[in-house]
């Protein structure tokens, strides 16, 4: 997903070389061409300027280092900048209470339902818990059949009150029913909403206050563009989340969103989504992200 | 009198402009040769004026291939049944436009039949079938796990003997990386064509409107799969601005017809692109 961004960083790390060390004016074009790699990229347009530019300065503060050519050197310190601003370690699930409350938020047809079943799926044949899966999207058509459907595919059980048009109401007797039931995780499904639809965005509020989730997480579909940066601001002000699922992973987006996101709310993304099945779900490896950003 | 030349610090800041709204840099830089072309050929006198230029160049790069300019909702009348095929990524908004489409149709007096070929997704037949309750439509579905194109075909074959104006497919969302799946999109196209003979009329590609640079890729994979014949721009209702659109319709050639603006019936538009480019800069 990230070979563009990478070839063209070889590319433009390609002028350095040659060169006998860093200056001003051997760095610029470099930097120029690294700007628009991650503007093709789809990093935020303020990221990219702020990255290059603390690029820059690192490297004309490291000045010459015998051991190693300009080239490799730029690599190194792109590389570096790039994997600080992915995160540093893999930051897991917190899997505390009981029982464990998940919030899913996100905007349409990110794939927050779709995700519910992945974790849930995850987290039963995996961590061996008992999970409970909450349908409090009561707006789209047919949005609890599907989390229904998902539910039996994986053999998870699913809350879902017909004719209930209050998300708080349902998730909060949800959380009743999963105690007298002994589950030990819950995952409440949400409806997609956008972040400047302030009645929504209450309501995600409300829900969040209601149930006192120990995991609110914002889901986001990898191929966004420029505008990942003011939604995921958005929701993380009104829900201070505690982590992001990055989808659609197994597309060949490069992804600059997850770059933009990390640095503009600082929260960790914790999963991502590659595919349409129950299994497609991985942890988020920021080391792992870095290297494939860079392809290496 | 009259400027030849743009001030750096103004280019600087339409670059911002457009590349925030998704336009991406190589769109940027034609548009911004484009106004740097016309500025020293035309000349200009205040920041308004300066404005006009940079606006109709913008939407000159859309123009292209909108020639229409159409304001209704309507389909050419010498093709009966009009026959629409949706596809796109997942989650874009293809069966939402789908029902938003039905409804305008079916108020503009025509009489429309819709076939649920995504078989796949959980529920998207469900889904399809409450818009189809919601407009008054008749669908054409299988069970879940079916062959899309069998559906297809059922739809058509159904459409031809109920005498519809119009029918609408669903497809199930795939990445267009994926090889097998955009061969069942042709194939279901071939399948169509045994009881239409020209079907489908109109392959209309959804993009999310919050999508990126990526569009690009999805419009090119979709168009050699499917030879796509018009878009739509979904939620644009949100901050997004789906400047990636115009790219698209600049080198594939291909019109945007809609614009999704909400999740209701009445939320789709027909595209306007005075009003789309304008939207960048509010
Ligand atoms: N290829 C791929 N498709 C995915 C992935 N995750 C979700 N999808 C698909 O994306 C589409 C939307 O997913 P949903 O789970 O319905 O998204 P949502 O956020 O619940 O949507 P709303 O409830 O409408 O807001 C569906 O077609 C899913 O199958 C992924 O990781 N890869
Ligand atoms: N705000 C907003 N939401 C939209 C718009 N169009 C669609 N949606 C929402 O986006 C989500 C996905 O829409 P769908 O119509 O299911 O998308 P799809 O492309 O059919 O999805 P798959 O079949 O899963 O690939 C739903 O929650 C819709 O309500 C729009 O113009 N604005
Ligand atoms: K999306
Ligand atoms: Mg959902
Ligand atoms: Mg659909």
């Amino acid at each position: 997903m990230f070979n563009n961004l990478s070839d063209k960083l070889d590319k433009a790390l390609h002028v350095l070389k040659g060169h006998g060390k860093i200056t001003e004016v051997n760095v610029a074009e470099t930097l120029k061409e690294v700007r628009r790699a991650l503007l093709d990229a789809d990093v935020n347009f303020k990221i990219a300027k702020n990255f290059t530019n603390t690029v820059k300065e690192k490297a004309l503060g490291q000045d010459v280092l015998t051991s190693l050519n300009p080239g490799q050197l730029m690599v190194k310190i792109v590389k570096d900048e790039l994997t600080s601003l992915m995160g540093g370690e893999t930051v897991g699930i917190n899997l505390s209470g009981t029982p464990t409350v998940i919030l899913m938020s996100g905007l349409q047809g990110s794939g927050k339902t779709t995700f519910s079943g992945k974790l849930a799926n995850y987290l039963k044949t995996k961590k061996n818990k008992n999970v409970l899966l909450v349908g409090c999207d009561v707006y789209r058509p047919a949005a609890i059949n599907q989390l229904q459907v998902v539910g039996e595919q994986i053999g998870v059980e699913v809350y879902a009150e017909v004719g209930n048009q209050n998300p708080v109401e349902i998730s909060l007797n949800a959380l009743k029913h999963a105690k007298e039931t002994g589950k030990n995780v819950v995952i409440i499904d949400t409806a997609g909403r956008l972040a400047v639809d302030e009645a929504m965005m209450t309501e995600i509020s409300n829900i969040h206050k209601a149930v006192n989730p120990h995991e609110t997480l914002f889901v986001v579909d990898s191929m966004t563009g420029q505008d990942a940066v003011n939604t995921a601001k958005a929701f993380n002000d009104i829900l201070n989340f505690e982590g992001v699922v990055l989808t659609k992973l197994d597309g060949d987006t490069r992804g600059g969103a997850a770059l933009s996101i990390k640095s503009v709310v600082n929260k960790p993304i914790k999963f991502i989504g590659t595919g349409e099945k129950m299994e497609a779900i991985d942890v988020f490896h920021p080391d792992r992200m870095a290297d494939r950003i860079l392809g290496m | 009198a009259g400027k030849t030349k743009v001030d750096d610090d103004v280019l600087d800041n339409l670059e911002e402009i457009l590349v925030s709204s998704d336009v991406g840099v190589e769109t940027t830089l034609k548009i911004i040769d484009r106004i740097e072309a016309r500025v020293a050929k035309d000349k200009y006198l205040g920041t308004d004026e300066l404005n006009v230029i940079l606006r109709e160049e913008i939407a000159g790069l859309l123009a292209e291939t909108n020639v229409g300019n159409e304001t209704e909702f309507t389909v050419p009348s010498d093709k009966k049944p009009y026959v629409i095929m949706v596809v796109g990524v997942n989650g874009v908004g293809k069966t939402t436009t789908i029902g938003k489409l039905a409804s305008q149709f079916t108020k503009s007096g025509k009489k429309v039949v819709l076939g649920a070929a995504d078989t796949f997704r959980a529920a998207a037949i469900d889904q399809l079938q409450v818009w189809a309750d919601r407009v008054g439509v008749p669908i054409v579905r299988q069970e879940m796990g079916s062959d899309p194109a069998s559906v297809a075909f059922d739809t058509l074959k159904s459409g031809v003997t109920q005498n519809a104006d119009v029918i609408i497919i669903d497809t199930a969302g795939r990445l267009h990386n994926k090889v097998n799946l955009m061969n069942e999109l042709t194939k279901i196209k071939r399948v169509m064509q045994k009881v239409v003979e020209d079907a489908p009329h109109e392959v209309l590609l959804v993009l999310d409107g919050s999508t990126g640079q990526n569009a690009f890729e999805q419009a090119k994979q979709f168009t050699k799969a499917t030879e796509v014949t018009s878009l739509a721009v979904t939620k644009l209702d949100g901050t997004a601005k789906g400047g990636v659109v115009i790219g698209i319709s600049d080198q594939f050639q291909i019109p945007v017809k809609y614009i999704g603006v909400g999740e209701g019936i009445d939320d789709l538009q027909v595209f306007n692109k005075i009003e789309f480019v304008d939207s960048f800069f509010n």
